[in-house]
């Protein structure tokens, strides 16, 4: 429903932007272009100049091209209308020869793949008309006079429109380039604590080490294996894994010069392969009992036949349970970051208004930003953890013990039932709480 | 928008990029510190145990100890009190004996006395009698010049008898 109510939300205002209005602040654009991704990674304070990272995709013939992302961008200095220079990327044409052919990309603006490596090609009298057909239909859908309006298939550059084809993209983009900083911190991190062992043989690490191996013991002996008992050695690897990666990938998003500042977990593709996996892991790991609740439940014969009511309910739950999961973490961490974005924002927005009141909503802004990065440093944490808590939850689950659970329906062991209670009210509380987390936002 | 679509790419390297951070860490990283950890919270745990049982040990050889020096002690006490009955015992027995040798040898003492004593009257009562008959031997020798003396002599002497 988030997810939903943020599309529509988001989607409107974002196709009836125009070109040309360039003038003015255009804030929306500003906070999607920090919490996207990009080709290059921008060097520190400065906006214009970017560190190249490579490009990689396959044209319209099936071939592969990889090139430096330094040619799609040049960067344009001018004087504003107070004299001052001012540097800016612009989006080039890339031609890239191949086997004695050309190929032509660009990073398109006006285009439904608005900020996205298309390959363009020159329009045929074909294209043309159908181009011009689109336009038509385009000018009296919106009648308003926008110069060039945004036509599917198309894409405007330069004073013309070209025919555009969106390759397949497997550029290192700034998100990738962070993944793999990631993935390289992680390994470092636990490589670290193993060298450590090696050389130091029983003695606990300190400093940061220490902490490192806290949080680890904090997981495994407080979380994964208080859920999963005496299934711990088999998941424990993967929820670990999970853990610590998303918590360094959040971290590592809140910095906000080249190592970090790329909003990782607040992007719906990180968040998505998570969930899948975790969704991957219990449903290949469940047992006979987990299917068996699924399809041949223990309810009143007349939910489940003929009207396979509760066969369908659980069906959707195994879905939804991990959708919930990538779409909790994305919203968060992107909550985080458009919050700490929009406060910035705002000191140029109201800036307009005159000196007292810029001066006056920096103080302000500056302050309630790094409290809200304070925030964000817990809400990480929170996060990452929670994200674990539930897989672990949900590979629990699918995991139950038959025996255990028939011992518990037939006799009523109250022993048992008080200590599932309590497990139960415990994860419960745990929820509650994250939901609060939530609730701040 | 492109946050709320998944870029393909970004999905591509993602799984790639997780899946290698996986298997590389569930291979050589977690086992290796959980295994490590879990070692060491034993050792800890095996080193409290051992230092309670050390303890214990100590406080039982403690008491045992004194149990001992306690033993020792009465022993000790014992064999003094012994030693002091067998002290004065032997004086006892040796004053015994010593009444004894002393009583005998006083005994013998007094009858040799006895006897000296008793020879030295018999020898002092010959003596006086051989003295006192030659003194009247020579009284009489004296007196009995006349015969008036003699006469008177022999009445007195039987006045004397008669009195008797």
């Amino acid at each position: 429903m988030i997810l939903l109510v943020l599309i529509c939300t988001a989607h409107i205002p974002a196709h009836a932007e125009e070109p040309g209005k360039e003038k003015q602040l255009d804030v929306k654009e500003l906070i999607f272009e920090h919490l996207g991704d990009g080709y290059g990674w921008e060097v520190p304070f400065s906006h214009a100049y970017r560190i190249p990272l490579p490009v990689i995709v396959r044209a319209e013939d099936a071939s592969w091209h990889c090139f430096s992302s330094a040619g799609l961008t040049r960067v344009e200095k001018h004087h504003d209308a107070d004299g001052k220079s001012v540097a800016h990327a612009e989006a080039v044409i890339k031609t890239v020869d191949n086997d004695g052919k050309q190929y032509q990309f660009l990073i398109a603006h006006t285009s439904k793949h608005k900020d996205k490596v298309v390959q363009i090609f020159p329009l045929t009298p074909q294209d043309e008309k159908e181009l011009e057909a689109k336009l038509g239909a385009v000018a009296a859908d919106q009648n308003s006079g926008i110069a060039a309006p945004v036509v599917d298939g198309y894409v405007y550059y330069d004073g013309e429109y070209w025919r555009e084809y969106r390759p397949l993209d497997l550029s290192i983009t700034k998100n990738v380039c962070a993944l793999f900083i990631t993935v390289i911190l992680v390994l470092l991190m636990v490589f670290g604590l193993i060298r450590f062992y090696k050389k130091n043989g029983m003695k606990s690490p300190r400093k940061g080490m220490g902490f490192f191996e806290m949080l680890v013991g904090f997981v495994y002996f407080d979380t994964i294996k208080a859920t999963l008992g005496d299934k711990t050695r088999k998941f424990a690897p993967y929820l670990l894994t999970v853990f610590f990666f998303i918590l360094t990938m959040n971290l590592v998003g809140l910095i906000v010069i080249f190592p970090g500042g790329a909003n990782l977990t607040g992007n719906i593709a990180v968040t998505l392969v998570l969930a899948v996996c975790t969704f991957i892991m219990t449903n290949l790991f469940g047992n006979k009992h987990y299917w068996k609740e699924i399809f041949w439940p223990d309810v009143p014969m007349f939910l489940k036949f003929p009207l396979p009511i509760m066969q369908l309910i659980e069906v959707f739950g195994i879905f939804t349970k991990p959708a919930a999961l990538c779409v909790r973490l994305f919203a968060n961490m992107m909550g985080g970051h458009m919050i700490v974005i929009t406060l910035t924002l705002l000191i140029f927005i109201l800036g307009a208004f005159g000196a007292a009141i810029a001066g006056m909503t920096t103080v302000i802004s500056v302050l309630f930003s790094i409290f809200m990065l304070l925030i964000d440093v817990l809400v990480s944490f929170i996060q990452a953890y929670v994200f674990t808590l539930l897989s672990a939850i949900f590979i629990g689950m699918a995991n139950v013990h038959e025996e255990e659970h028939e011992a518990k329906e037939d006799k009523g062991n109250p022993a048992l039932e008080s200590k599932d209670e309590q497990e139960i009210a415990a994860h419960k509380a745990l929820i509650e709480k994250e939901a609060a987390a939530i609730d701040i936002k | 928008m492109e946050l709320f679509t998944p870029d393909f790419g970004l999905v591509f390297w993602m799984f790639i990029a997780f899946i290698l951070l996986f298997v590389i860490l569930a291979v050589w990283g977690w086992p290796v510190i959980v295994k490590m950890m879990e070692g060491r919270a034993n050792t800890i745990d095996q080193g409290v145990e051992d230092a309670r049982i050390a303890k214990e040990q100590l406080e039982n050889a403690r008491s045992e100890a004194q149990k001992y020096v306690k033993e020792a002690q009465a022993r000790q006490a014992e064999m003094l009190r012994e030693a002091a009955k067998m002290k004065t015992d032997i004086i006892e027995a040796a004053r015994v004996e010593a009444q004894n040798a002393a009583k005998k040898e006083m005994d013998a003492a007094k009858v040799a006395i006895d006897q000296a004593r008793k020879e030295a009257e018999l020898q002092f009562r010959s003596e006086v009698g051989r003295f006192s008959i030659d003194i009247a031997e020579k009284m009489m020798r004296s007196k009995m010049s006349d015969d008036k003396a003699q006469k008177e002599l022999v009445n007195k002497l039987l006045d004397e008898i008669e009195k008797n």
